[in-house]
């Protein structure tokens, strides 16, 4: 697939301190984004990550590298022209009601009035925020302005999203409504550069992940081929049995009532559990095998990075 | 198109200020108060209307172009809404242009507004409006103009604390700047002489845009001086808007 972001070889630093000193945020950044895909950003705090976006949309100037966004240069406006950006912890014109934000930045594009209030009402609609359309961004919570970044992201009908933390100050319930939403506009062919620390999300998501870890990306690759199919350990919740006759078989991780929760390692000792209890007239009531996370692989990474 | 956006939403945003509406207030109470001193003065009572007016608008239009126009830019980068603005296909440039007109649409209107107040003051006392008075609130027009630029150049760097004293400190100079003329023509021809000739061509004019004292005395002006004035104030704004677009291109926002 055709490549719609490129970035080779990018390079950045800051001085900070009152007698300046340099400090390298970025070591050699290289990375390409395919079309329709959701890309996977991922890295502890200060790693990078919002770095990298800002030199891609040209909010501060690499110190070397190539960025090219549908083969222009970041500064441009046509490259620009098909670009949405919602940064980490979003904040607006708080004087401004949603629409008059929304209102104000369509105008940027030059959206017709028609086509303008019809964008607007879609895309309060989409984000679930109708109802604080004319409410003043002062008194939107933390999540509310979420919602309402990600309309603005959205109101150019852009084919490539960059999301900071989209799903950051977000309740269990506003999460999974913004995932299926960038789960949606990837089905509409949109692509999706996603930035983000909590890796659950990616995991759910992302078709390809880059790991940035101080200012170098140390891992990518599809999700699947980063995370092995293999069985880590098996966990079981069983009553009924002794605690010491399991500690052959596994480790006993926490007891509830007379539920053990057991982790197992080997596959040989699940059929000897099985057996153990069946003998002992015990009961099993769960037995979850667990696969390699990409937060195992995270953590590994960082801790050797 | 873009820059008028920009300009629309700032518009916007400082016509909800709460400071300018705290300025207009106190300036509405200084052009009463023209009417009450005018009542205490012997002599020529219409001239200290017109005067303590004229002075009224002047000030409280330049503590409006300070206060407002130093935290503009700055706000926007601290708060960071400036992330979002310039990833959309928008030139560093649009976007302070856009800030500038934005600010000089408000101060258009507030000058405006303190304007009417002060003819009708004048009007309800004298009985005849003169039309030279609308030029000599024009040319506080033109003068807050570039003290707006002014204060975008300095909020693109800068606190809005400190570029308020810098901002502050540009319009003062303006307006003691001639005293140096006298201080060239008492010192002796040489290199003093030619460095405060230097100093003199850079610092800023700002009694160019004064017609005050002209227009209450009722003397004649050289209608090319009005001319000269309008040029200056047009080529030293563009002067100050280039530079801060050049600091500003340069930038990163972290």
């Amino acid at each position: 697939m055709a490549a719609v972001l490129e970035i080779e070889n990018l390079f950045k630093s800051f001085k900070v301190g009152f007698i300046p000193k340099k400090r390298e945020i970025l070591k050699g950044v290289s990375r390409s984004v395919a079309a329709g895909e959701i890309f996977g950003y991922l890295g502890p705090n200060g790693a990078g990550k919002t770095t990298t976006l800002k030199c891609v949309l040209g909010l501060i100037f690499p110190d070397r590298g190539k960025i090219e966004i549908f083969g222009h240069p970041p500064l441009s406006a046509k490259g620009k022209e098909h670009v949405g950006y919602l940064p980490e912890n979003p904040y607006f014109y708080d004087y401004l009601t949603a629409a008059e934000f929304l209102d104000f930045y369509a105008r940027l594009f030059g959206l017709r009035k028609k086509d303008k209030e019809d964008k607007i009402a879609t895309l309060l609609r989409l984000v679930g925020m109708e109802k604080a359309r004319d409410l003043q961004l002062r008194k939107f919570s933390r999540g509310m302005l979420q919602r309402v970044g990600l309309a603005q992201a959205l109101i150019n009908d852009p084919a490539l999203l960059f999301l900071d933390e989209p799903l950051g100050g977000l309740d269990p319930l506003g999460r999974k409504e913004l995932r299926d939403v960038i789960v949606r506009l990837k089905q509409e062919g949109k692509t999706i550069f996603l930035c983000s620390h909590i890796l659950q999300d990616i995991e759910m998501i992302c078709d390809r992940v880059a790991i940035i870890v101080g200012g170098r990306v140390i891992s990518q690759g599809a999700l699947q081929s980063l995370i092995s199919e293999r069985v880590l350990f098996t966990e079981v919740t069983l009553s009924g049995i002794d605690p010491a006759d399991l500690i052959d078989l596994g480790e006993p991780v926490s007891t509830l009532g007379d539920r053990i929760l057991l982790k197992v390692f080997q596959e040989d000792n699940i059929e000897n559990l099985i057996a153990l209890v069946h003998e002992r007239r015990g009961r099993i009531h769960s037995l979850v095998p667990r696969t390699q996370t990409l937060e195992d692989i995270f953590v590994e990474m960082v801790r050797q990075g | 198109m873009k820059i008028r956006a920009i300009a629309l939403n700032t518009f916007k945003e400082t016509i909800r200020d709460r400071i300018l509406y705290l300025l207009f207030f106190f300036a509405a109470i200084a052009l009463g108060i023209s009417r009450l001193l005018a009542v205490l003065t012997v002599g020529d009572r219409v001239k200290i209307i017109k005067d303590v007016g004229l002075a009224s608008i002047s000030i409280f239009g330049v503590l409006m172009a300070i206060l407002i126009g130093t935290g503009l830019v700055y706000k926007e980068i601290d708060k960071k809404t400036i992330n979002t603005l310039l990833a959309k296909p928008i030139q560093r440039w649009q976007f302070l242009l856009g800030k500038f007109f934005g600010l000089v649409l408000t101060l258009f209107i507030m000058t405006l507004a303190m304007g009417l107040i002060f003819l009708v003051i004048v009007l309800l006392h004298t009985g005849k409006l003169d039309s030279r008075m609308l030029l000599a609130i024009l040319f506080i027009f033109l003068e807050l103009v570039l003290i707006t630029a002014v204060a975008i150049l300095f909020s693109c760097f800068s606190t809005p604390i400190l570029s308020s004293i810098f901002t502050l400190s540009f319009y003062l100079i303006g307006h003691l700047s001639w005293g140096l003329e006298t201080l060239i023509q008492k010192t002796r021809p040489g290199t003093g002489r030619m460095a405060l000739r230097g100093l003199s061509a850079i610092l800023p004019d700002l009694e160019n845009f004064n017609f005050k004292t002209e227009i209450v005395q009722g003397l004649a002006i050289d209608p090319r001086f009005y001319l000269f004035s309008a040029l200056y104030g047009l080529v030293y704004t563009l002067f100050i808007l280039a530079l801060a677009v050049l600091i500003f291109k340069k930038r990163d926002f972290i």
